[in-house]
């Protein structure tokens, strides 16, 4: 496998070593060691656990700066429909189209637009007889990640359709080259981000080679210069003629795609670790009359993502509102056939989604990780089992696969090292005792 | 007999439904660790998952014992109590002895032994009234 790259970083100048961010990992992919966090690689699916958890702001997300629009000629901004829930008022955040052209974008597509287009390219396999049960939703690429590493037997139940953000780019930077009539490489399409993990799916695309998406720019990078702009519009906005439905735009919180699919038996579960509950059950074969599941990784959905400006109760609320304005026609009345017709193969995955269980196994040969896990097996016992993280490890059951694995020593665990002083200096005193004159 | 094997043993208290579940789960990302394939892995949490829950919902209490080895997994079943009379019927899908209070909470299906034996390369139950059933099951690592 190639070097896998991630948004999210350590910022080591701002790392105090404490044990946040290591307590909170949902794939136990962060390590302390000589006082500063480290990232497992191959472990870690950008949720952004880290970063909403770490006080010192030491864990980043990687993301564009708006300056990046300017490597290409034209630019095309993508918004997340999570952004309207960033503004307080609902008639300002209309304008967001006009504020983002007013920042150097050429055009604005709404990702909620491409959203229904998703909506009914998932509803046309929904309708084929051997689709998988449950079908599994490919829309928050921290979750794809997550069933790679850890729920390897349900990799195939993932739908097999773009994300509504690759569908976005690739359904603008169409319609654009076509209107303008300018080559498509002189086209930079970028995504407002509320998350880490678009931009990791961006540069490491989710079942297709390359991404139609050109770079992210994260809604707190931009979120102080679109509300000044947001402020001076001036004007009623018309809600009634948007070009996406309500049900596009609700993909921004929790069962809005649930929701737009307009299937009964679907169920819509966010927060990582509510969502890896889940999968164990669905995992188990415990949840077989399900149809559809969405997971989301954090709490809200999208707007609760952790490049967010505002609560994610408040955000989502706003979204709510705003549907309640927006066009009550479904996605499968509103989106063109021409439309799923000209984006044909774009629309889907070119080739099947790979698993990663190889991250969490001891070893690559049985053999030897059996032998391992029985040293590992041996050192827990010896280990206090208070899951106190001061060892630099998540858990006494990780320390003692991490010393197996020769990233760690047992002396790593401050109650066996206090154990091995006390032991010492009694020796000491005996050692005194037994040889003064 | 393999000499490389790891073991483990896990009791599970008669009614304890909120540990129900944990055995399975332990089991499973064991078996993930060693690098099991997906497809048994899935065979033997869903056979695990089947046997806690029967322990906690019908059995007097008892323990699961989980032995792994390069080429197979066994799971040893014995519980306290109170065995059942009819093996014959209770291995028909179906058939469940499960109260209502049971039943409302999405178990009771009947579905249980016999989908032990499914998932199970081999099986075997062995029960006594008055003295508790014992379950072997057997899963190989690689199909043959």
């Amino acid at each position: 496998m190639s070097k896998y790259y991630h948004s999210v970083k350590l910022d080591v100048s701002k790392c105090v070593g404490c044990t946040s961010c290591l307590k909170r990992c949902p794939t136990e992919a962060i390590r302390v060691r000589e006082r500063r966090a480290f990232i497992i690689e191959n472990r870690c699916i950008d949720c952004g656990e880290c970063i909403r958890t770490c006080e010192h702001h030491a864990k980043i997300a990687t993301t564009n700066p708006l300056e990046a629009i300017n490597r290409y000629p034209y630019k095309i901004a993508l918004f997340a429909p999570a952004l309207y829930g960033q503004f307080k008022d609902p008639e300002q955040a209309a304008f967001l189209p006009d504020a983002l052209r007013m920042m150097g974008f050429d055009d604005v597509y709404s990702v909620a637009t491409g959203a229904d287009i998703v909506t009914v390219a998932i509803q046309n396999k929904l309708r084929q007889p051997d689709c998988p049960r449950p079908l599994i939703s490919s829309s928050c690429p921290a979750v794809v990640r997550l069933i790679q590493i850890r729920f390897p037997e349900l990799v195939d139940n993932i739908v097999d359709v773009r994300s509504p953000m690759e569908v976005s780019a690739t359904e603008a930077r169409r319609k654009f080259c076509e209107t303008r009539g300018v080559e498509p490489g002189d086209v930079g399409c970028f995504f407002i981000t509320p998350c880490a993990a678009k931009m990791t799916a961006i540069r490491n695309p989710l079942g297709h080679e390359t991404s139609a998406v050109n770079g992210a720019i994260s809604f707190l990078d931009i979120y102080g210069l679109l509300s000044g702009l947001l402020r001076k519009h001036k004007g009623n906005a018309d809600f009634a003629h948007s070009s996406a439905t309500g049900f596009g735009v609700n993909w921004a919180r929790t069962a809005g795609e649930a929701l737009a699919l307009g299937v009964d038996d679907a169920l819509a579960v966010d927060g990582i670790d509510n969502v890896i509950r889940v999968l164990e059950e669905i995992d188990n074969n415990r949840l077989s009359d399900l149809v559809y599941f969405e997971g989301l990784a954090c709490l809200g959905g999208c707007v609760g993502g952790p490049l967010t400006f505002e609560n994610m109760f408040i955000a989502r609320n706003r979204i709510r509102q705003l549907v309640l304005k927006l066009p009550k026609t479904r996605p499968e009345a509103r989106v063109r056939p021409e439309t799923m017709a000209s984006l044909g193969d774009a629309l889907y995955f070119e080739s099947p989604l790979e698993s990663n269980e190889e991250a969490l196994r001891l070893d690559g040969d049985r053999k030897t990780a059996l032998e391992k896990m029985e040293r590992a097996e041996q050192i827990r016992k010896r280990l206090p089992g208070l899951d106190c993280g001061s060892c630099g490890s998540p858990t006494c059951q990780a320390l003692a696969e991490d010393i197996v694995q020769g990233d760690a020593t047992e002396l790593n665990c401050i109650h066996l090292l206090r154990e091995r002083l006390r032991y010492m200096a009694s020796q000491m005193v005996e050692m005194s005792e037994s040889t003064r004159e | 007999m393999n000499s490389l094997a790891y073991h483990e043993e896990f009791p599970v208290e008669r009614g304890d439904f909120g540990a129900a579940g944990e055995v399975s789960a332990k089991i499973k990302r064991t078996l993930k660790k060693l690098g099991f394939p997906g497809s048994i892995v899935r065979r033997v949490s869903v056979a695990s998952y089947e046997v806690e829950l029967n322990l906690v919902i019908h059995s007097l209490g008892g323990k699961i014992v989980a032995d792994i080895t390069e080429d197979d997994v066994t799971l040893t079943i014995a519980d306290r109590g109170p065995g059942i009379p009819d093996l014959a019927l209770a291995m028909s899908e179906g058939w469940s002895t499960a109260s209502e209070e049971v039943r409302m909470l999405g178990f009771g299906a009947g579905m249980g032994l016999p989908n032990m034996k499914r998932n199970a390369d081999d099986f075997d139950i062995q029960s006594e009234v008055g003295v508790g059933t014992k379950i072997m099951m057997r899963f190989r690592a690689d199909p043959q």
